[in-house]
């Protein structure tokens, strides 16, 4: 069973998941129907927020449970507060009705690495051990820490359960429409004065693949997922080609209301200070225990993104400034 | 005359250089410029006149032979042996290969094509920016001179531990400028968190090899087989008054041999002789410190007095020691989990940095020379 298939990342692991011959039938759930072609995945339309997942389960007999039906946007849920009732009640419901099924062996949830939060004070690279320095106090990343307190809770409960967490670095790739690819797309991308974040990348088909990676096979445990390398905001920029707008850090918050209000991008303060410190995350783990090698570095994972988006403002300021110059001296 | 023939074509039939209108004339002057440089190339040397003459001479002539003998991409012809020659006469033969360098790092930045590690450091922006402009600071203003640069290993991984003085941390700077210069390998210094909570300075740092100073990092890059520099007396060495100059204060928690026993890297420990004159610190300013939430701002016999002025070091003369490394691979399992073993070396390390401070001051004729 997969949670949260009517948005993108869900229905294509539900797709992968069903593109496997060795798993039986592919369950999806949301509230509203997927827009995306599931193929073979059976789509039940049922709100997690609601007990009535638990009859789904047992009457399904579901034996895993997939849970990336955790929402990033505030916009896109309807609103904050929807979209932290859907985040942590959601989870609440459904890890009540797993622990209520005898049925259910094994729980893969899709968490971010924004549980570590972002600050100054952070060490360069996270282990899975470390206790996050910067706490936040909205958005996502208080979610996502609330999400993986009840799955935690319900590991203990239920031992007998293989509980993966997959704490996955930004998705990014042609497909993947997030807060981060719509600021990447701006035409003229706004960041903060005098600091330049780290950032690591996962590419989408990576994210998928692990995915699939945990649900059949039995890794239990917390596990970073993120491609190798790091990048810089500045330098993600400078790839891009498009003219950057470096601006101090007490507009940033203006500047996301006002990008917000365009529905260009939606931002919330914990993706600012992500954007202003940056994270990055330890994988040694992700090869040693969890077995899994993404095929695309941050940096390969960036290439193919910008490679879906068009030219920037200064590539294209340049090839009309060699064109200028061909003419002229023709 | 075939660069001034192709010019009507390129301006859709008109005569001249295009009306401007048009906005998008780029695939078509692209191609038409590429077919004109070929001919070019053999008479680099044409004028400006020859050109227009031909220019003339091509509309006189009506339809020109735009012969599209040439296909593929061809380089714009720029004149590169003319700017090659001024190049060259203007800084030597080795400037005009400084000048490509410099001009395909600048392309490198501008495209974003350099690799960061995972702690940000960019080896690129360091050795051609970062290091350069520190390193007459280095030389010409604080003539540092450095002894026992055999101390440090040549390939492996060493914790190299210093007194920390001078009010700004100029010391960190300097010794990373002459441990990249004397060993060719980068110093990766451990800094505080006030330095990555300033704007520029914690990014400026961040690329020429700062990270923050824990255990984590600490470990990672000793791991990692790096130099790393770490200065354990923090902002109690560098914001001491002027008065008790050269007189070491607490070593931390002792946190970076614990680092090095983990390891098993050597401590190498380095005194730093000449940085506590560069701005003699003789008050605080407490309460504004206080408010500004840094620890302390500084009053030296020149600042706040003269302003920006009162900024600018103090020439002292410089020397550097980095003494005998001290092995921490022979120390039993667990050793870094002892706190008294872990405070007893601590101590060793500060006693020895202490011992040589005092002896580099003995051998120093003046402050300045």
């Amino acid at each position: 069973m997969v949670t949260g298939v009517s948005r993108d990342a869900g229905a294509r692991c539900a797709r992968r998941l069903a593109e496997d011959p060795s798993i039986g039938t592919v369950l999806g759930i949301d509230v509203v129907p997927p827009r995306a072609e599931l193929g073979r995945v059976r789509f039940v339309r049922a709100d997690i927020r609601n007990p009535v997942i638990a009859k789904v389960i047992a009457a399904e007999a579901v034996d895993t449970v997939v849970h990336t039906g955790v929402v990033a946007t505030p916009g896109s849920a309807g609103g904050r507060s929807s979209m932290k009732e859907i985040n942590v009640i959601g989870t609440m419901q459904l890890l009540a009705a797993c622990q209520k099924a005898p049925g259910v062996a094994k729980l893969v949830v899709k968490s971010s690495t924004t549980v570590y939060g972002a600050g100054a004070r952070d060490p360069a690279m996270f282990t899975e051990e470390m206790a996050p320095r910067a706490i936040h106090h909205h958005g996502l990343s208080k979610d996502a820490v609330e999400v993986e307190g009840y799955v935690r809770g319900f590991a203990r409960r239920r031992p007998d359960v293989c509980v993966s967490t997959l704490r996955m670095a930004n998705w990014i790739g042609p497909k993947t429409d997030s807060p981060i690819t719509r600021y990447f797309g701006l035409p003229v991308v706004p960041t903060v004065l005098g600091y330049d974040a780290r950032l690591q990348f996962l590419h989408e088909d990576d994210g998928v693949e692990a995915i699939h990676h945990a649900t059949v096979n039995d890794l239990p445990g917390t596990f970073n997922l993120a491609g190798d390398g790091v990048l810089s905001l500045s330098q993600a920029i400078r790839r891009l080609g498009r003219p950057t707008l470096r601006m101090p850090s007490f507009t940033a918050s203006g500047t996301a209301a006002a990008v917000r209000r365009a529905r260009l991008a939606d931002f919330s303060p914990d993706q600012i200070t992500f954007l202003t410190f940056g994270r990055g995350v330890d994988t040694t783990r992700m090869r040693t225990e969890f077995g899994f090698e993404p095929k695309y570095t941050t940096a390969e994972a960036f290439d193919d993104f910008r490679r879906s988006l068009g030219t920037g403002a200064t590539t294209r300021v340049s090839s009309l400034l060699t064109a200028g110059l061909g003419a002229l001296r023709g | 005359m075939a660069d001034a023939d192709v010019i009507p074509i390129g301006s859709g039939g008109r005569p001249g250089r295009g009306t401007g209108r048009r906005t998008t004339p780029s695939a078509a002057a692209r191609a038409l410029a590429g077919q004109a440089g070929r001919p070019k190339k053999g008479r680099a040397t044409k004028s400006a006149d020859d050109v227009a003459a031909g220019s003339r001479a091509a509309e006189l002539q009506g339809e020109p032979a735009a012969v599209p003998d040439v296909d593929g991409p061809e380089l714009p012809p720029l004149d590169f042996a003319g700017l090659e020659r001024a190049v060259r006469g203007l800084f030597g033969e080795d400037g005009e290969r400084r000048v490509a360098e410099w001009l395909a790092f600048l392309r490198r930045r501008l495209t974003g094509d350099y690799e960061l590690d995972e702690f940000g450091y960019d080896r690129d922006l360091s050795d051609q920016v970062l290091l350069p402009m520190l390193r007459p600071m280095v030389e010409k203003w604080f003539r540092v001179e450095v002894r026992g640069i055999e101390n440090i290993p040549s390939d492996r991984s060493a914790l190299i531990v210093a007194n920390h003085s001078g009010t700004m941390p100029l010391d960190g700077l300097v010794t990373q400028v002459v441990v990249a210069d004397h060993t060719g390998r980068p110093l990766r210094t451990l800094a505080a968190d006030l330095v990555f909570q300033t704007p520029f300075v914690g990014e400026l740092s961040r690329k020429g090899g700062a990270t923050l100073a824990n255990n984590d990092d600490a470990e990672r890059l000793l791991r990692q087989g790096n130099l790393v520099g770490v200065w354990p007396e923090g902002f109690k060495g560098l914001g001491k008054p002027f008065s008790e100059r050269y007189k070491l204060q607490r070593f931390g928690r002792g946190g970076f041999v614990s680092a090095a026993m983990r390891t098993g890297v050597p401590i190498v420990p380095c005194s730093i002789v000449g940085a506590e004159e560069i701005y003699p610190l003789v008050g605080n300013i407490a309460s504004l410190a206080r408010l500004l939430g840094v620890p302390y701002i500084p009053v030296t016999p020149f600042f706040p007095l003269l302003g920006p002025l009162g900024l600018i070091p103090l020439p002292s003369k410089w020397l550097i020691e980095f003494g005998e490394p001290i092995r921490t691979d022979e120390f039993p399992d667990g050793a870094a989990d002892d706190p008294m073993l872990v405070f007893n070396v601590t101590d060793q390390v500060r006693e020895t940095i202490q011992q040589t401070l005092y002896a580099l001051l003995m051998q120093r004729r003046s402050v300045f020379f």
